[in-house]
């Protein structure tokens, strides 16, 4: 939160790589011949939270998944920290470990208990004891309000305490940065706020986090910047007071007006 | 019951041959059958191929035909074993085929979503097969790997037909002698089923014992 916003042009990358936690530089990205990912430019400073925002299909999950090469970019460059992102292999694994990502859909693992899923990347990713690591996770498992479910499995837990010991888990690898991709979305309403609070605790300490949700308030309490993408391309990005109050372009105003008479 | 009674050694070690056949090929094709189906979910198209190939070879050939083209046309390679751990090598070389389809039914019930977890957790492709993948897929897998273990206890009645001296072939030894069949090959029958009831038995506890909670 300490950051202030670029200039709300997608073009600030370049002059601002040497201290960025996230650059993406012309980044394309295509599925087959379908071209889902246009010239995307994004730097995103440390500790800055940024929100994206788009309607269905215009290719934020799929930013998101780039930024930690769950998905492979067909052309550009992705910096995380400094340093681009490595093709495969080990040197990738210990990048991805440094980039924490929360999904809709949890994926826990469903063998494991909760504070198994939590401890089981620090110890066998980064080597923790197992004794150290198990600390570390209690710690975080009562930081998200379920310490008291550390035994348990996911399936025993709901959606919302679920998605807080996913977000535990990413927390484990002190990551550099967090990637979350509609964390919100498949969970029942009276949920989605014991998740954002957690959310807005990790912006409020200085994560820096990407964030692509439909919870706009979840934006006006904690984005320093929301990006709004169409059709595989950034089209504006602006402070959120800035963007919700005056849209700059036509799509983003039919965006705001659809979303916002739900 | 006379019979039985009198003929009592020779058809205890031949229900030993069984039993150790089965035990051994029971071990060998799990173990081989997890390899083939890691090689056959992994993201390497060459192992994927090669698995997919030995899946298909094994699944589609009869098992006699296996055993008899094993008995026959090894020493003629050079390669001398005796008949029963020749049939043993083919066995497990054949069910294995089954237990890694078995295992990949099990995989498809782990969430593609678990595995994109792991990999943005950092774990190599080994550790997300062997940390995540494989764990819940051998636990899904359990029942119809049981089932595998039924059918490769039956199967070792083949090696009768290869000349290794197992239940079977030592039921019919016994019937040339007694000429009866019915109450023999009942009696034999009645073995095999204890056999396949106590797999069946011990799949099912394991399975409740490994369950997920879901
Ligand atoms: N694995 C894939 N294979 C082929 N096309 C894909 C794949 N994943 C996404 N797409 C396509 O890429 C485009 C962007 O998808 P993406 O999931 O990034 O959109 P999104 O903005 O996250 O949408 P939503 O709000 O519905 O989640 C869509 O047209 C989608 O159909
Ligand atoms: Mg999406």
């Amino acid at each position: 939160m300490a950051h202030a916003p670029g200039t709300p042009t997608a073009s600030s990358a370049a002059r601002t790589a040497s201290t960025d936690m996230v650059v993406m530089t012309d980044v394309q990205k295509h599925f087959g011949e379908h071209h889902v990912l246009k010239d995307v430019s994004l730097s995103i400073a440390p500790q800055e939270v940024v929100v994206v925002v788009g309607p269905s299909g215009s290719g934020k999950s799929t930013l998101c998944r780039c930024i930690n090469r769950l998905e492979t970019i067909t052309s550009g460059d992705i910096r995380i920290d400094g340093v681009t992102l490595p093709q495969e292999g080990k040197a990738l694994a210990q990048l991805r470990a440094d980039v924490g990502m929360v999904f809709q859909s949890f994926n826990l693992f469903a063998h494991r208990t909760i504070l198994e899923n939590v401890t089981l990347a620090p110890i066998k990713v980064r080597g923790e004891k197992k004794k150290d690591a198990e600390k570390h996770g209690l710690e975080l498992l009562d930081r998200v309000g379920i310490a008291d479910k550390a035994d348990s499995f996911p399936a025993q837990l709901s959606g919302g305490q679920q998605q807080r010991a996913a977000i535990a888990r990413a927390l484990a690898m002190r990551p550099k940065v967090m990637l979350f991709d509609e964390p919100t979305s498949a969970l029942d309403p009276e949920m989605v706020t014991e998740v954002l609070d957690v959310m807005v605790s990790l912006a409020k300490e200085g994560m820096t986090m990407v964030v692509v949700t439909h919870e706009m308030g979840f934006a006006r309490r904690a984005a320093d910047r929301v990006v709004f993408m169409d059709d595989g391309r950034i089209v504006e990005q602006n402070t959120p007071a800035e963007f919700f109050d005056h849209p700059e372009s036509e799509r983003a105003r039919a965006f705001l007006s659809k979303i916002l008479t739900h | 019951m006379d019979i039985f009674v009198d003929s009592a050694g020779p058809l205890l070690a031949a229900l030993g041959t069984t039993v150790v056949m089965a035990v051994v090929a029971g071990i060998g094709s799990l173990i081989v059958g997890t390899l083939i189906a890691a090689a056959r979910i992994s993201p390497i198209p060459v192992l994927r191929g090669a698995a997919f190939a030995y899946v298909q070879f094994f699944v589609n050939v009869p098992l006699l035909v296996l055993l008899i083209l094993a008995v026959f046309a090894l020493p003629d390679a050079g390669i001398l074993m005796p008949l029963a751990p020749t049939t043993v090598v083919v066995l497990t070389l054949y069910e294995a085929a089954y237990v890694a389809e078995a295992i990949r039914s099990g995989v498809n019930t782990v969430g593609n979503g678990q595995i994109e977890a792991s990999r943005a957790l950092g774990f190599t492709l080994g550790q997300t097969l062997s940390l995540v993948v494989l764990p819940q897929s051998l636990r899904a897998a359990v029942q119809p790997i049981g089932n595998v273990m039924i059918a490769l206890t039956m199967n070792t009645a083949l090696a009768a037909a290869v000349g290794v001296v197992e239940l079977t072939s030592a039921a019919n030894k016994l019937n040339l002698v007694e000429a009866q069949p019915i109450l023999i090959f009942t009696a034999a029958g009645l073995v095999y089923m204890l056999l396949a009831l106590i797999i069946g038995l011990s799949a099912g506890r394991i399975e409740r014992k490994v369950a997920i909670v879901r």
